[in-house]
């Protein structure tokens, strides 16, 4: 007992005080700016492994993007990547950044249902569901409730049961093999409900977007309420896009 | 002559292969090549050519440290002796050629559906009527688990049938994150979307099959990596080791419910998957490593770091470790709990920790070391058990060694290699096969490229492949409720065994 006391005392403190504002270390490459500077375009879209870069003007879609940073090492004075992690959005257009834009993204208040801050605002119970995910997506959705994320002070948590709760969360591209489960469990969860796209695969199938193993008809058929960008998703991308969708008051 | 030989990372003309009757071929492989201990079947696979079925089979010698290279053509028509009624770890590829190719093995135990792919021959069989094995009888029930899971992991699907509490048989049927990665390897052209899609295969082995991956290619376009690309792909598969281990000691924690040892080991990853966003900008390394160059050169800031690093994390872990293993509440559930033994682990031919934790000798980095593995001399460890206990300890110890490792690999920084060599185009009508010793086990690619240098044919395979199995074994006779901490200290890949 003494021991495990000693412990936790050696572990000081690990939790982020402020998960809107922490600084992330290193070279995280959160949301891009791109300049006006005269480049090569073609070169540019050509380059990207996922389509994500288009022109006229030039545009990348964070949706689409794997966040590689092919593209800026190749025109860093054209395509810079900041450290803001404050991707996550409720419009799919507001995930694609055109050039010149150097606005945070935020979510679209008009398009938040009126419920979500009615019923879930104290208290957010998420079922996530892996669709062909390579378990990168998972394990930092994993991180988030973690002793350094402690999503849960928040009064988010993940839960077993789809019966327990009050939403979604997809991640990976959709496979063909997991589109029934994944419908089963959506069915499952009780109304109102929520669906979250997280990460890029989930978002537009990512590198995998074409590949005749997936089956994505289940995203045509409902609303999706956030779209949290990454490859995988920085679980500070998430908790702030939550805490966007849950805690403003329509 | 009836193999080539050649040495990983070795690239040869498809056509030196040499193509033996089937019966010949069985021989070969079954008999004569397998013969010692230390020879073990990293691949065996099927690819359409020219209406019938080319067969390839690379039977890996640790004594010898090559790889044994073998072909056939069959007709898919036609029904053949299985490899699997003399040796059962071709159990699960001749299953695969059977499941891709519609190849009936007479004598195969059991032809089961491994993962549903598109592309599958029988395209009537789906994923929600899998064969199950059953049994009647009235004091029996099952218990079906998954596809999805009560935490946040990939899916998969557990058929118990138990006596009570405890578990009589367990099967894992896989398949459900099947996203047709092979294919994709041929329909995109670009060699980023190749590398992409390599850093996509499984999430907690990017480094693994990145590296895989781009040894693969370098050797196909004749490229000579230089020091700095070897060390930094190194030294990322140690990290990797390094976190990987250190959180799955943390979900081992928590399926015993020792929550200050599941919450220690969890924040001791965090600093070390920092260290990769520090490295390249992604904490899982995705986007560190790259064929014939790097885009983040290893610092010397980056070495300071890590040195920091190593020694903040250590004192931690070592103190967390200690207690963790001298702790009778958790020496109860990991002991004697979930055991291969030597015997059963090498009938089924286990890879990585599910191979070395029952007294198995099996590591890549020492038996085809590749980059600077050479120079490390590893040694691999082992533990005799074949319980959770072992496997614990194995991680623990494989942490202290890769730890061991880094620092020796950091004393002296090479310098950077700043003429741009340029990557040609692949070889034509070659084959070209790459192993890696991952966290979870050796991690195989195959590549084959038509007369233009194009490629004609992609084969992955993922150390889950063969270990899947070990957990359905492990569980027998031990209580359900020990399911959890059994598949947990396994940690096997669901989309690598998909792919």
């Amino acid at each position: 007992m003494l021991d495990n006391l000693k412990i936790l005392f050696h572990q000081g403190k690990q939790y982020i005080p402020d998960v809107t504002t922490v600084i992330v270390p290193g070279i995280f490459r959160g949301r891009p700016v791109i300049s006006s500077e005269k480049v090569n375009e073609n070169e540019l879209v050509e380059l990207c492994p996922t389509n994500a870069i288009s022109t006229n003007p030039l545009c990348i879609d964070l949706g689409k993007c794997t966040f590689c940073g092919e593209c800026a090492i190749a025109s860093p004075g054209k395509i810079k990547f900041t450290t803001d992690y404050r991707m996550a959005t409720n419009d799919r257009q507001k995930l694609v950044i055109k050039e010149g834009e150097d606005e945070i993204i935020e979510l679209n208040p008009d398009l938040i249902r009126k419920e979500i801050y009615d019923y879930f605002s104290g208290s957010l119970k998420l079922r996530q569901v892996c669709a062909g995910g390579d378990g990168s997506c998972e394990m930092e959705l994993n991180a988030c409730s973690n002793v350094n994320f402690d999503m849960g002070r928040f009064g988010i948590e993940f839960v077993a049961s789809p019966r327990h709760a009050d939403g979604i969360v997809i991640t990976g591209p959709i496979t063909e093999n997991m589109a029934q489960p994944l419908q089963i469990c959506y069915d499952a969860i009780p109304e109102p409900k929520i669906i979250i796209l997280a990460g890029t695969d989930a978002i537009s199938g990512g590198i995998f977007k074409g590949s005749n193993a997936l089956n994505r008809s289940f995203l045509s058929k409902y609303k999706i309420d956030l779209y949290v960008p990454g490859n995988p998703i920085h679980p500070l991308t998430l908790i702030n896009g939550l805490l966007g969708l849950v805690k403003k008051r329509k | 002559m009836k193999s080539i030989s050649i040495k990983n990372n070795q690239t040869i003309p498809l056509a030196s292969i040499p193509e033996l009757e089937y019966s010949t071929f069985l021989e070969e492989n079954v008999f004569s090549l397998m013969k010692s201990g230390g020879s073990h079947c990293v691949n065996y696979y099927g690819f359409p050519d020219e209406g019938k079925i080319k067969l390839i089979c690379c039977i890996a010698h640790d004594e010898s440290n090559d790889i044994k290279i073998s072909s056939c053509v069959v007709d898919a028509k036609q029904a053949c002796p299985s490899f699997t009624k003399h040796n059962l770890v071709f159990e699960k590829f001749e299953r695969e050629i059977h499941e891709n190719f519609g190849i009936a093995f007479t004598d195969h135990p059991w032809l089961k559906p491994v993962r549903y792919p598109f592309n599958r021959f029988d395209k009537n069989s789906n994923v929600d009527g899998y064969p199950f094995f059953e049994i009647e009888s009235e004091e029996l029930h099952e218990v079906g688990v998954g596809p999805i899971h009560a935490g946040i992991i990939e899916p998969g699907h557990f058929r118990f049938i138990c006596n009570g509490e405890q578990i009589l048989h367990l099967e894992i049927q896989l398949g459900y994150q099947h996203r047709g990665i092979e294919q994709l390897f041929l329909e995109k052209k670009k060699l980023l979307q190749r590398v992409t899609l390599a850093e996509n295969i499984s999430g907690d082995s990017v480094t693994g099959h990145s590296v895989a991956f781009v040894n693969l290619w370098e050797s196909l376009c004749n490229f000579q990596p230089g020091r700095d690309l070897q060390l930094a792909r190194t030294l990322a598969l140690e990290l990797e080791r390094i976190a990987v281990h250190t959180g799955n000691l943390s979900g081992m924690c928590t399926d015993v419910a020792y929550q200050l040892g599941s919450a220690v080991y969890g924040r001791l990853r965090t600093p070390l998957i920092n260290y990769f966003q520090k490295w390249c900008g992604n904490r899982l390394a995705k986007s560190l490593i790259r064929a014939g160059k790097t885009n983040f050169p290893f610092t010397p800031e980056l070495v300071s770091e890590l040195i920091i690093l190593l020694d903040e994390y250590e004192k931690d872990f070592e103190e967390i470790s200690e207690e963790l293993f001298s702790m009778p509440s958790v020496l109860a559930r990991f002991e004697k709990t979930g055991v291969i033994t030597t015997e059963q682990a090498s009938t089924i031919g286990t890879v990585g920790i599910s191979a070395r934790m029952s007294a198995i000798e099996r590591d890549i980095r020492s038996s085809h070391p590749h980059d600077l593995y050479p120079e490390l001399q590893h040694q691999p460890l082992i533990k005799n058990h074949g319980d959770v206990h072992s496997r614990a300890r194995l991680r623990k110890k494989e942490i202290d060694q890769s730890i061991g490792y880094i620092r020796q690999l950091i004393k002296v920084l090479p310098e950077e290699d700043n003429k741009v060599a340029r990557l040609s185009c692949p070889s034509p009508d070659s084959f070209s096969i790459s192993l890696v010793e991952g966290w979870r086990g050796e991690i195989c690619h195959c590549a084959i490229t038509d007369d233009k240098g194009e490629l004609m044919h992609y084969k992955i395979k993922d150390p889950s492949f063969h270990n899947w199995l070990a957990v359905a074994l492990a569980v027998r006779n031990n209580e359900i409720s020990d399911f959890p901490i059994c598949n947990k200290s396994f940690d096997l890949s669901y989309c690598g065994h998909d792919l």
